[in-house]
């Protein structure tokens, strides 16, 4: 052994340091390439004072699909709205709805036909005009969905709010459309429907071109026995009016769509838009930091001073969302209003706002935002108050307090909550002040906390909410409180008959009025605790100047303005 | 030869029918269902049923079965629930992406591994040995994750000389036709995207190649230590043959044959690897998208993707076993 050690003699020694610095030389060569190529990226982008007009915006998921008819997904959405325009359009910065590609309309006294006036000069990105033909193609094409299409997971929208199909017509809100001209289109509906124009706002409803919906065989979602499969022209053929063009879609990379020449409104500073798919939030901002990315949506409210301090600019969306602790009125002692009353008056909601919810976060004394129809300002309010809940939980028959499951997501954010496990160890922290003794109950959030708040009797309070679609009451109290429910398992026929009979009021004043009176009825009831309206935010590089937020999402592209 | 090649891959036939059910049922018997994921918070119980109804999940679980087992045959892997899409048709395109990405890792892993552990062994007790000992520690322990985010720290934001994420700046819009980007960057001469799709590599690559390396660093130590000393070297050292011959066919060679099995192992596991790395990346690969599989219950996908991987063990074993009779030509005469 010895031997042969000193025997490797001094030569392959000599080599291997050759080698070394060989490697090293090739190491640092790279490196500097790295360095070199970085440069340039950075130089060739700024440019002479030019704007660099590719915007690159990064998305959680991909689309679930290009056909925002077959979508109801935040990321699905975000890119129909580049792509297509509806009727009706939002104001911007609200959630009213204003005109678009129908620049008015006019309802019938019944409520039950509304005339729409269109716009002129308006054609899809293939070449095809739209017209009232075109209207009446989309509306006749929702209703005469079959099969998997009428899944409410693929066409949840139409499902939720126009309830039926052409096969199950005695369900249906819909009845028909006619076109009365080139540019004028009445669409009969078979039942009252106040939220009907405002609906039309939801990208689900967006125009599409006749053309390309046959030639790709849109309605064509056959797909195997399991799930429904992407037709050819939700996978990458979407054509509509909007300012943008689709390009190509590299599935779980980028989605890129650029400016369509021919489009009849405002073209901006962004002349192409490419959606980098980053489904980590940790990632997104690590992005933004380094510089791949123009911005992204749903920052962390950790972040948010972080970003600010590194010269990002944080856009704060209005709110449009409601976060709530969920009672399940199953659990005997949650049954008692006294308890229910105790468990409001123990929490602190400013303070919960201050050290878990983003900057912008509004105090909710109801469950729908301030900017939703319907909303009472004279609602009653139960105020921060240890000392009555504990009164009140003696008085209900508790005055040491009880013991009750917590349930809380985990592994997830939501735009009503970005932070579960903190709005948890937050809130059962204020019930142990009065003597509510909390049991944690953590669930990852899809499926098992989902299912076990939605599908079982298994749970005492919960953390949910839920984020609006558009100016639609029904859409907040409605879902949460308009059927016995296993989430909150209470049974109160007063209030469904209320809800119900709400929805289906043709005149809008009327219904406003109505639903007033709805959220004064729940605030009395007190079925669960609405805590806050948490606002979203957005953050970009410096060299974005402005950007359209929007509480609903209606945040189109060409709006955005870039100073380099 | 043929023969041993045909006899294992025969085997197969049997072992992918067994994995096939226990899959099935082992998928189903999951908490929750796929209708939950897909509705969110809008899973109403009607909602929920009318998905199951319409998507077949309500049927008998044998009937199940052999719908899925009669497509399968027919090389049908299904759809998956969450993009609308095909198995087969998303496998193909983020395959190569951890293809790549794996073969960057374990060209790091062997490149310095087996050089390291061999020179670890040859200075057994030195400083060369101490520290080679202490780093493939150090590369055992660290989580994958977390060596991921740091490299990603220092090298993509406190010194950006390398891309963070992706695999490849959109802003390129190179042309893809094999879904290998550094192969198609090559292929059609746009060498700036080859260059960039290959500078997208370098982070991820280190991190999931780091437990490997530290493994196969261990392994050549501890296998060259043992061949070294081994009484044939002696007889041909006291023959006095050449010691660069005495170190390439008599130790190299024969310490290599347990490197080999456990770079196999290892090319196997860089898929579990690949789940951690390509999420701090954001990597399009397999990976991730089996992450999203699993947490969205998508049936198809995971029964599909298994299977995959099944096939994908039993040829990386395979090619082992080729691989031995080719280094060790006892196991030829066998």
């Amino acid at each position: 052994m010895f031997t042969s050690k000193t025997a490797r003699g001094t030569l392959p020694t000599r080599k291997r340091a050759a080698a070394f610095t060989a490697g090293a030389a090739i190491t640092a060569l790279l490196l500097s390439g790295c360095v070199q190529s970085q440069r340039e990226e950075d130089g060739g982008a700024g440019g002479e004072g030019e704007v660099d007009s590719t915007f690159v915006f990064a998305a959680s998921s991909d689309p679930a699909s290009l056909d925002p008819a077959f979508a109801s997904d935040g990321e699905s959405f975000r890119v129909s709205r580049q792509i297509f325009e509806g009727l009706v359009g939002v104001e911007p910065g609200t959630a009213d709805p204003a005109p678009l590609l129908a620049e008015s309309w006019e309802t019938s006294e019944d409520g039950l036909s509304t005339t729409f006036q269109l716009k002129e000069g308006v054609t899809f990105h293939d070449g095809t005009d739209f017209n009232a033909e075109a209207v009446c193609f989309n509306f006749d094409r929702w209703y005469n969905f079959t099969g998997l299409a009428q899944a409410p997971s693929v066409s949840y929208y139409y499902n939720n709010l126009f309830r039926g199909f052409a096969d199950s017509p005695e369900a249906a809100v819909y009845e028909s459309c006619e076109v009365n001209g080139d540019l004028e289109a009445t669409v009969t509906l078979a039942k009252p429907f106040a939220g009907f124009v405002p609906a039309l706002s939801l990208p689900a409803f967006s125009m599409q071109s006749p053309t390309a919906l046959e030639e790709f065989n849109a309605d064509d979602i056959g797909g195997s026995s399991e799930a429904p499969q992407l037709s050819e022209y939700a996978q990458g053929n979407p054509v509509g009016t909007g300012p943008f063009k689709f390009d190509s879609w590299n599935v779980g990379e980028d989605l890129t769509i650029s400016a369509y020449e021919e489009y009849w409104g405002e073209q901006g500073d962004v002349q192409q838009v490419i959606f980098r798919i980053i489904d980590d939030p940790q990632a997104r901002t690590q992005a933004l930091q380094a510089g791949t990315i123009d911005g992204f949506d749903l920052v962390s409210p950790a972040d948010i001073p972080v970003l600010e301090e590194e010269g990002f600019m944080i856009v704060p969306r209005d709110p449009f969302t409601i976060l709530y602790l969920g009672i399940n009125h199953a659990v005997e002692e949650l049954s008692d209003p006294l308890v229910r009353q105790a468990i409001h008056h123990a929490i602190d909601k400013q303070a919960l706002i201050d050290q878990t919810l983003p900057e912008g976060t509004q105090l909710a004394t109801q469950f729908i935002p301030d900017v939703v129809d319907g909303y009472n300002e004279d609602v009653t309010t139960y105020e921060y108050d240890p000392e009555r809940a504990k009164e009140l939980l003696a008085e209900a028959g508790y005055p040491d307090g009880f013991e009750v499951e917590f349930n809380y997501p985990t592994d997830v954010s939501r735009p009503y909550m970005p932070t579960p496990e903190q709005v948890f160890t937050n809130i059962s922290a204020q019930l142990e002040e009065v003597g509510i003794t909390v049991t944690p109950a953590p669930d990852v959030w899809t499926p098992d906390y989902l299912d076990r708040i939605q599908g079982t009797e298994d749970h005492g309070i919960h953390l949910l909410g839920w984020t609006g679609d558009y100016n639609d009451t029904d859409n907040f109290i409605g879902v949460f409180f308009g059927q016995e429910k296993m989430e909150f398992g209470f049974d109160n026929p007063e209030l469904f008959e209320a809800l119900s009979e709400a929805r289906g009021m043709t005149d809008r004043e009327e219904q406003t009025a109505m639903y007033e009176e709805i959220n004064q009825q729940i605030a009395e009831f007190n079925p669960a605790i609405p805590l806050a309206h948490p606002a979203p935010s957005l953050a970009f590089a410096p060299r974005v100047d402005s950007y359209p937020a929007s509480p609903v999402n209606d945040e189109v592209f060409n709006m955005i303005e870039l100073n380099e | 030869m043929l023969r041993v090649i045909g006899k294992r891959l025969a085997l197969l036939i049997p072992t992918l029918f067994g994995l096939s059910v226990l899959l099935f049922l082992w998928v189903r018997s999951l908490p929750g269902g796929p209708a939950t994921a897909l509705l969110g918070e809008r899973a109403t119980p009607e909602a929920v049923a009318r998905v199951n109804e319409l998507y077949g999940f309500d049927q008998p679980l044998l009937l199940q079965y052999f719908t899925y087992m009669g497509k399968l045959l027919q090389g049908d892997f299904g759809t998956s629930i969450i993009t609308g899409r095909p198995v087969l048709q998303e496998f193909a395109t983020r395959f190569p992406a951890t293809i790549e990405l794996s073969v960057v890792a374990l060209i790091f892993a062997i490149g310095i591994g087996i050089p390291l552990g061999y020179l670890a062994a040859r200075h057994y007790g030195k400083v060369v040995d101490h520290g080679s000992v202490v780093l493939s520690l150090i590369g055992i322990t660290i989580p994958v994750f977390f060596l991921a985010f740091i490299l990603k720290y220092l090298f993509a934001i406190q010194w950006p000389i390398l891309p963070p994420d992706g695999r490849q700046n959109p802003r390129i819009n190179a042309t893809h036709f094999t879904d290998f980007y550094v192969l198609d960057g090559i292929l059609t001469g746009e060498y700036d995207a080859a260059w960039d799709a290959f500078q997208h590599l370098i982070l991820p690559g280190l991190a999931l190649g780091t437990i490997p390396l530290a493994i196969i660093v261990r392994i050549t130590r501890a296998s060259v230590l043992e061949v070294q000393n081994a009484d044939y070297v002696r007889t041909a050292r006291a023959k006095g043959l050449m010691e660069k011959t005495i170190r390439s066919r008599f130790i190299l060679r024969n310490a290599m044959l347990p490197v080999v099995t456990t770079i196999g192992l290892q090319t196997g596991l860089l898929i579990s690897g690949a789940v951690l790395t390509e999420t701090v990346f954001a990597f399009n690969g397999i990976g991730s998208f089996l992450r999203d599989a699993i947490f969205e219950l998508d049936y198809p996908v995971l029964q599909g993707f298994i299977i995959f991987i099944a096939i994908l063990y039993a040829l990386i074993n395979l090619i082992v076993d080729i691989s031995y009779t080719i280094i060790d030509p006892r196991v030829r005469v066998q």
